[in-house]
C-alpha cells in the first residue's frame, strides 16, 4: 500500500527560485531596498561600457555647479563628477584590481595554496596510516617521491584522488617555473582584475573565515570554543579603524589589502553568529544520527550543520556589504583607501572637502551615493529577515 | 472508571454553549478555516472531553472561547455563549475581567505557565488580589488552603519556593490550584498531563476527578489520549480535521462508537488487556487532509472503509442518532463495528511465536554510566572538591538473543535513553562490560571500527528533527549506503527506492524535502535510514511518542514487519507499558538507573510483579471504561540521581514495603537480589516469591480470573 496523498511533481528550478525571490516583494521595505541596490548595480554595469565623459581627464572648468553638460557639476580638478561617481561603483561592487605580477608570480600564487592544502591533507592520511614516524619519513628525503607514487596507486582506496590531482598540477606548475626560461618567468602581466568588487570579496572572506571558526567553536565546544572565542573577542575589542590602519600600514595599500582588512575585522561577528546557530542546531536528532554513523567532524560541520545555518548568515552578510562599503568610504576619506587612478567615493569626499565652500555639491554627491547604497542594502536585509521570520512561531 | 453525570445537570442552563463555531486564520495568500461547524455544550459540574489528533482544531476551539487566537485568527461564524452571554466580539477590560474570574485555563507545560522569576506564593496571590481586591494576608490564607485541597505536601513552604524548585507534577498542581482560586464557572484544560510521567499523570487525573466533584466547575478537557478521556470525562466530543464528528457519553463512545473515525481510533490504541491477541493494532489508512485542501463532501471520506457516493458529494451534518449521541455520518445507523474486518493493506504481520532458541547478540554485564557534576564552589573549580556523579545507569545486566525485541520501559529520568546512548556509542560507559557480536562496545564511537558502527543503528524520537531539512529523502537514506560502501554508487538509487517501498512510501518520495512530509512519513524515512546499512541491531528511542495515535499503529506494525523480514534485533524504548506490549519479546522496566524487572513480555503483564511494575500498570489510563484497574499510587517524587536512595532505589516510594517480614528495613540497607522466576524472568526485589505471587492482576476485565506467570 502506498500512503495516500497525490504526489505533486516537484516544481521546476525556475519556479522554486521565483517562489523564493517573491518573498522579497511581500515586504515593502525589502522591495525598496532591492530597488536601490539594483539601481547602483545597473549603474556600475553601464559604467563598464559607457560614461558621459572620461572620469580621469580634466576637461572642464573647475568647481562648476550642475549644468547642461555636467549633470552633477565638476570637481576641483575639472573632472566630470557624474562619470567619476559611476566609475566609483566598479571597484566596490564589480572588480578587484590585483597587484602587478609576473608570470612566475602568478604561477606561484595559483599553485602554492592548493599545493600546500593538498600536501597537508596527504600528510594527515599518512599520519592516520603510519603514525607520526611515517609522516616524518614522508616529508624528508627520497621518500616524497615514493609517497607520491604510493599516493597515486592507492588514491582510489584511501579517497586521495582529488588531493593527488591537485598535488600533481602543483608539481607541473613548479616544474614549468623552474625549467622555463627566465624571460618567460619575468614577463609582466597587464593589470588583471578579479570579478567581484572589494566589498563583495571582503564580506565573502569574513563569511568564510567566520563560518569556519564559528562552526568549530560551536560544534567542538570545550577548549576549542573558549580559545577561539577569546581570540575573536580580543579582535573585537580593537576599534575597527585602528585594525584597518594596522593592516594597511603593514601591508601597504591595495585592493587585496583592503579585502584582507575587511575579512579580519568582519570575521569575529560572523563567527559569533555561526557559533550561536551551531549550538542550537547541534542539539537536533539528525546530528546525532550523523554521529551514530561515525561521520567525521568536518562532514558534520559543513555538510549537516552549515546548510541549515546559511539563512541567517546570508542575511547578515548582506548587511555586512553595507558596512564594508561604509568602511571603504571611510578609508578613502582618510586617504588610505583604494589607490588611484580609479575614483573612489570616499576619496572624492575627502578631496572635495577642501573646497567645500567653493563647491558644496561635490561633497554631497559621493556622500549621498554611499548613503543610498548602504541604506538600500540594510533595508533589503531587514525586510528579508522580517519576511522570513514572519510566520515562524 | 468513567465519571457519572450529576443528576441536576440536565435541568440547568449550560455554562458553555458553542453553536456552529468557525475559526479562521489569516495566512500568506489568503485564510484557512481551522475549525468548522463545531457545536456542543457543557453543563455545570460536567466534564466534557474533546478528543482528537494533532491539527484537528481542539486547542483552537479553547482559544476561541477565551479570545486568545493571536494576531491572525478570528471567529468567522457562530456563537460562543458563556452563562448565556455572547463571548464573540468581547475585547479589552470586559474580557480581562471574564478571563481570570469566571473562565480559567490550564495549559500543557506547567513550566511555561508559571513565571520563573516570581515566587509561587506571589503568583498565586496575584490571582486573588487583582480580581477580587482582597488583602495580601487574606489572599495568602486562601492560597495555602487551595494548595492543600490539591494535595500539595507542605503547602506553606511551597508558597515560598520558585517554580524550578518543585517537580513537574507539583507544578501542574500549582497551576490547577491557581486556576481554581477564583472558583471559576468554567475550567478549560488543554492537555494538562501530556508532559508528565505516567505515575504523576495518574495522580493528577485523580485530583481532577476529585475537584470536579468538590467544586462543581464545568470542565472542558482537551486531550489526544483516549485512555485519559475515559478516566476523567462524562461526555466526549471527537474532533477530526476541524469538525466535531461524534459526541456522546463516555460509555457510549467506547462500547458503541458510531462514527467510522472513532471506531478506527479505538482499534488503533494499544490496550492493556491480559491477552496478547486483543492488543493487535489496526492503523487508519491515509492521512489527515491539510486545512487548505479538505474534501468537499465528508471530511473523513477518503480514509473511511464505508465511503460511498453520497459521502463524496454531500457534507453530513451533526445529527442525533440516539438520546445523548450525535454523529456526523450519513450512514451511522447502518455501520456495525463488530462486523468490521481489516482490509489487506493494514493487516499487521502475524506474530510468530519464538521457536528457535537464539544466540545472544548483545550481552551487557554490570554496565554503569555516571556523569560528572561540575560543582560551583571554588574548591570544585580548583579540583579539590569531592566529585559528585549523576548515576544515570547502574549495573545494567541483560542479554538479547538474535532476532528478538527487547522493550525498555520507564519514566523520565530512569536512564533508558542513557543506556541506549551508551550502547550505540554516543557516550562511553564508565565501567562494566558490553559485548556486541563478540566485540567490545564499552567505548564510544571513536573507538569502534566501521564495520561495528554499521551494525548498530538508531531511530530517534522526534520526527521533526530526525531529518536534515536541507537534503532530500533520497539523499539522506542513501548517505549510510555511501558512507559504509555497502552498495556500489550506481545502484544506490535503486536500493533507496526498494527501502522506500518497504516502508510503504512510493518512489515519488525520493525527491521530497522533509518539510513536505508528515510526522509519520518522516519517521518512516528515519527508520529507512537506520536500516539502509542493514544493521544487526536497531535501537529505537521512543519512535512513536511524538506521533498521532493512528500513525503510531502504522509505524509499530511496520517495525514488526521489518523485524520479521530482515531478522533485525531491536531494542525499543517507551515510557508506556501498553505500547511495548504487543510486539516485544522481552520487556525490561527501569527506575532511577536500575533495571527492576526483566523477562518475557507475557510474564511482565501478569503477577508476580515488581512493586514498581505494578504501580506503572495501575497508572496507565486505559481506553475502556468497563475494565477494572487497581488503584496504586506512588507517594512522593522521583529522587535525584545524584544522591540515589541506598539499598533498593525504589524503597522510598514502594507501596509494598510493609509486606516485608522485617517491616522494610532491609530494603533501605541492602541492594536487592535478582529473583529468578521461571525462564529468563527476573525481579529485583527483597520480597519473597510467595508474597509476590500473591498479588492480583492489576488489570482485569469483569469476570476474568487472574493468570499467574510462574
Amino acid at each position: 500500500m502506498t500512503v495516500a496523498a497525490a504526489a505533486q511533481p516537484r516544481p521546476s528550478l525556475f519556479q522554486r527560485m521565483w517562489r523564493g525571490i517573491s518573498i522579497v516583494f511581500e515586504s515593502r521595505v525589502a522591495t525598496i531596498g532591492l530597488a536601490m541596490v539594483l539601481f547602483w548595480i545597473i549603474v556600475a554595469i553601464i559604467s563598464l561600457f559607457w560614461t558621459p565623459y572620461p572620469e580621469n581627464s580634466s576637461l572642464f572648468v573647475q568647481n562648476l555647479p550642475p549644468n547642461a553638460t555636467n549633470l552633477l557639476g565638476t570637481d576641483h580638478l575639472g573632472r566630470d563628477i557624474l562619470s567619476r561617481l559611476m566609475v566609483g561603483t566598479q571597484v566596490i561592487l564589480l572588480k578587484t584590481r590585483l597587484p602587478e605580477m609576473t608570470v612566475g608570480g602568478l604561477f606561484l600564487v595559483l599553485a602554492a595554496i592548493p599545493a600546500l592544502v593538498s600536501f597537508i591533507a596527504y600528510l594527515l592520511v599518512l599520519a592516520k596510516m603510519f603514525g607520526a614516524s611515517g609522516t616524518l619519513w614522508g616529508i624528508l628525503g627520497i621518500i616524497p617521491v615514493v609517497s607520491f607514487i604510493w599516493g597515486w596507486i592507492n588514491a582510489r582506496r584511501h579517497k586521495l584522488t582529488g588531493t593527488m590531482i591537485v598535488w600533481t598540477l602543483a608539481m607541473v606548475a613548479a616544474a614549468l617555473l623552474i625549467l622555463g626560461s627566465p624571460s618567460f618567468r619575468e614577463t609582466t602581466l597587464g593589470r588583471i582584475s578579479l570579478p567581484g568588487g572589494v566589498a563583495i570579496w571582503g564580506v565573502f572572506g569574513s563569511l568564510t573565515l567566520g563560518a569556519l571558526l564559528g562552526l568549530n567553536a560551536g560544534y567542538r565546544g570545550g577548549w576549542w570554543d573558549q580559545s577561539i572565542m577569546q581570540v575573536l573577542d580580543a579582535l573585537i575589542a580593537f576599534p575597527r579603524i585602528v585594525l584597518y590602519l594596522v593592516v594597511i600600514a603593514a601591508l601597504g595599500q591595495g585592493d587585496l589589502v583592503v579585502i584582507l582588512a575587511i575579512t579580519v575585522t568582519g570575521a569575529p561577528g560572523v563567527a559569533r553568529l555561526a557559533r550561536g546557530l551551531t549550538l542550537d542546531i547541534k542539539t537536533r536528532d539528525y546530528i546525532r544520527a550523523a554521529e551514530t554513523r561515525g561521520e567525521n567532524k568536518w562532514f558534520i560541520m559543513f555538510r549537516e550543520i552549515l546548510p541549515n545555518a546559511s539563512g541567517p548568515l546570508l542575511v547578515d552578510a548582506m548587511l555586512r556589504v553595507g558596512y564594508a562599503i561604509f568602511a571603504i568610504g571611510t578609508l578613502g576619506f582618510l586617504g588610505i583607501g583604494l589607490p588611484p587612478p580609479d575614483p573612489d567615493w570616499g576619496n572624492m569626499v575627502n578631496e572635495a572637502r577642501r573646497n567645500i565652500f567653493a563647491n558644496p555639491l561635490a561633497v554631497i554627491w559621493p556622500a549621498l551615493s554611499i548613503a543610498t547604497l548602504v541604506i538600500g542594502l540594510n533595508l533589503f536585509a531587514d525586510g528579508l529577515n522580517e519576511e522570513m521570520t514572519r510566520y515562524q512561531k | 472508571m468513567a465519571e457519572t453525570i450529576p443528576p441536576w445537570a440536565d435541568e440547568a442552563a449550560p455554562v458553555l454553549k458553542l453553536e456552529d463555531l468557525a475559526v479562521a486564520y489569516k495566512v500568506r495568500g489568503g485564510e484557512i478555516e481551522a475549525v468548522q461547524n463545531v457545536s456542543f455544550e457543557i453543563k455545570r459540574g460536567e466534564t466534557h472531553g474533546i478528543v482528537g489528533e494533532s491539527g484537528c482544531g481542539k486547542s483552537t476551539v479553547a482559544w476561541a472561547v477565551v479570545n486568545f487566537l493571536g494576531n491572525n485568527g478570528y471567529v468567522k461564524r457562530g456563537s460562543i455563549k458563556f452563562q448565556g452571554r455572547e463571548l464573540v466580539g468581547v475585547v479589552g477590560e470586559e474580557l480581562r475581567q471574564l478571563r481570570g474570574d469566571q473562565i480559567a485555563m490550564v495549559y500543557q507545560d506547567p513550566m511555561q505557565a508559571l513565571n520563573p522569576s516570581m515566587r509561587l506564593g506571589d503568583q498565586m496571590k496575584e490571582v486573588l488580589t487583582v480580581h477580587r481586591g482582597i488583602s495580601q494576608r487574606e489572599a495568602e490564607t486562601h492560597c495555602i488552603e487551595m494548595l492543600e485541597r490539591v494535595y500539595m505536601p507542605d503547602a506553606a513552604n511551597v508558597m515560598k519556593r520558585f517554580p524550578h524548585q518543585i517537580s513537574g507534577g507539583q507544578q501542574q498542581r500549582v497551576v490547577i490550584a491557581m486556576a481554581l482560586l477564583n472558583n471559576p464557572a468554567l475550567l478549560i484544560m488543554d492537555e494538562p498531563t501530556t508532559a508528565l510521567d505516567v505515575t504523576v499523570e495518574a495522580a493528577v487525573l485523580d485530583l481532577i476527578a476529585k475537584l470536579r466533584r468538590e467544586f462543581d466547575t464545568a470542565i472542558m478537557y482537551i486531550t489526544h489520549n483516549l485512555g485519559v478521556v475515559a478516566r476523567v470525562s462524562s461526555r466526549v466530543g471527537v474532533m477530526y480535521a476541524g469538525e466535531m464528528v461524534e459526541r456522546a457519553t463516555v460509555e457510549a463512545i467506547y462500547k458503541n462508537p458510531r462514527h467510522p473515525y472513532t471506531q478506527g481510533l479505538i482499534r488503533c490504541v494499544p490496550k492493556l488487556g491480559a491477552d496478547k491477541a486483543g492488543s493487535v493494532l489496526y492503523p487508519i489508512r491515509g492521512r489527515v487532509p491539510p486545512p487548505d485542501s479538505r474534501p468537499v463532501g465528508c471530511v473523513f471520506g477518503p480514509r473511511c472503509d464505508y465511503f460511498r457516493d453520497r459521502c463524496r458529494e454531500e457534507r453530513p451534518d451533526l445529527r442525533q442518532v440516539s438520546p445523548g449521541s450525535w454523529v456526523r455520518c450519513h450512514f451511522a445507523e447502518e455501520i456495525d463495528p463488530a462486523q468490521w474486518t481489516p482490509s489487506e493493506d493494514i493487516i499487521p504481520p502475524r506474530i510468530s511465536a519464538a521457536e528457535v532458541p537464539a544466540e545472544p547478540i548483545l550481552q551487557v554485564r554490570d554496565l554503569k554510566k555516571y556523569y560528572e557534576v561540575q560543582g560551583g564552589s571554588l574548591k570544585d573549580m580548583v579540583g579539590l572538591g569531592e566529585k559528585r556523579y549523576v548515576k544515570a545507569v547502574e549495573n545494567a545486566n541483560f542479554d538479547i538473543p538474535k532476532g528478538r525485541t527487547l522493550g525498555i520501559v520507564g519514566e523520565s529520568g530512569c536512564g533508558k535513553s542513557t543506556l541506549v546512548k551508551t550502547i550505540i556509542g554516543l557516550e562511553s560507559s564508565t565501567s562494566g562490560e558490553a559485548e556486541f557480536l563478540g566485540l567490545d562496545i564499552t567505548g564510544d564511537i571513536s573507538s569502534r571500527s566501521e564495520q561495528l558502527i554499521q551494525e548498530l543503528q538508531m531511530v530517534f524520537q522526534n520526527p521533526d528533527s530526525t531529518m536534515n531539512p536541507s537534503y532530500t529523502v533520497g539523499q539522506q537514506i542513501g548517505r549510510p549506503m555511501q558512507r559504509f560502501g555497502t552498495v556500489p554508487k550506481g545502484q544506490i538509487r535503486d536500493e533507496v527506492i526498494k527501502l522506500l517501498q518497504a516502508m510503504r512510501l512510493g518512489e515519488n518520495y525520493y525527491d521530497r524535502l522533509p518539510r513536505q512530509l508528515s510526522g509519520g512519513e518522516k519517521q518512516r524515512v528515519g527508520i529507512a535510514r537506520a536500516l539502509a546499512s542493514h544493521p544487526d541491531l536497531v535501537l529505537c528511542d521512543e519512535p512513536v511518542s511524538a506521533l498521532d495515535v493512528s500513525v503510531q499503529a502504522a509505524i509499530l506494525n511496520l517495525l514488526l514487519e521489518i523485524q520479521q523480514e530482515y531478522g533485525t534485533t531491536m531494542i525499543f524504548i517507551a515510557h508506556d507499558l501498553s505500547v511495548v506490549r504487543f510486539f516485544s519479546d522481552y520487556v525490561g522496566v527501569m527506575y532511577l538507573g536500575q533495571m527492576m524487572e526483566i523477562g518475557p513480555a507475557e510474564a511482565i503483564y501478569s503477577p508476580p510483579y515488581h512493586p514498581y511494575t505494578e504501580a506503572l500498570l495501575s497508572a496507565v489510563p486505559i481506553p475502556d471504561p468497563s475494565v477494572e484497574q487497581k488503584h496504586i499510587r506512588l507517594a512522593g517524587a522521583v529522587p535525584s540521581a545524584i544522591a540515589p536512595p541506598s539499598g533498593c532505589r525504589f524503597h522510598t516510594r514502594c507501596p509494598r514495603r510493609e509486606l516485608m517480614p522485617d517491616g522494610g528495613k532491609l530494603c533501605e540497607t541492602d541492594v536487592p537480589p535478582w529473583l529468578e522466576i521461571g525462564e529468563e524472568h527476573r525481579i529485583f526485589c527483597h520480597l519473597p516469591l510467595e508474597t509476590l505471587n500473591s498479588f492480583e492482576a492489576v488489570v482485569t476485565k469483569p469476570g476474568e480470573v487472574t493468570q499467574h506467570a510462574s
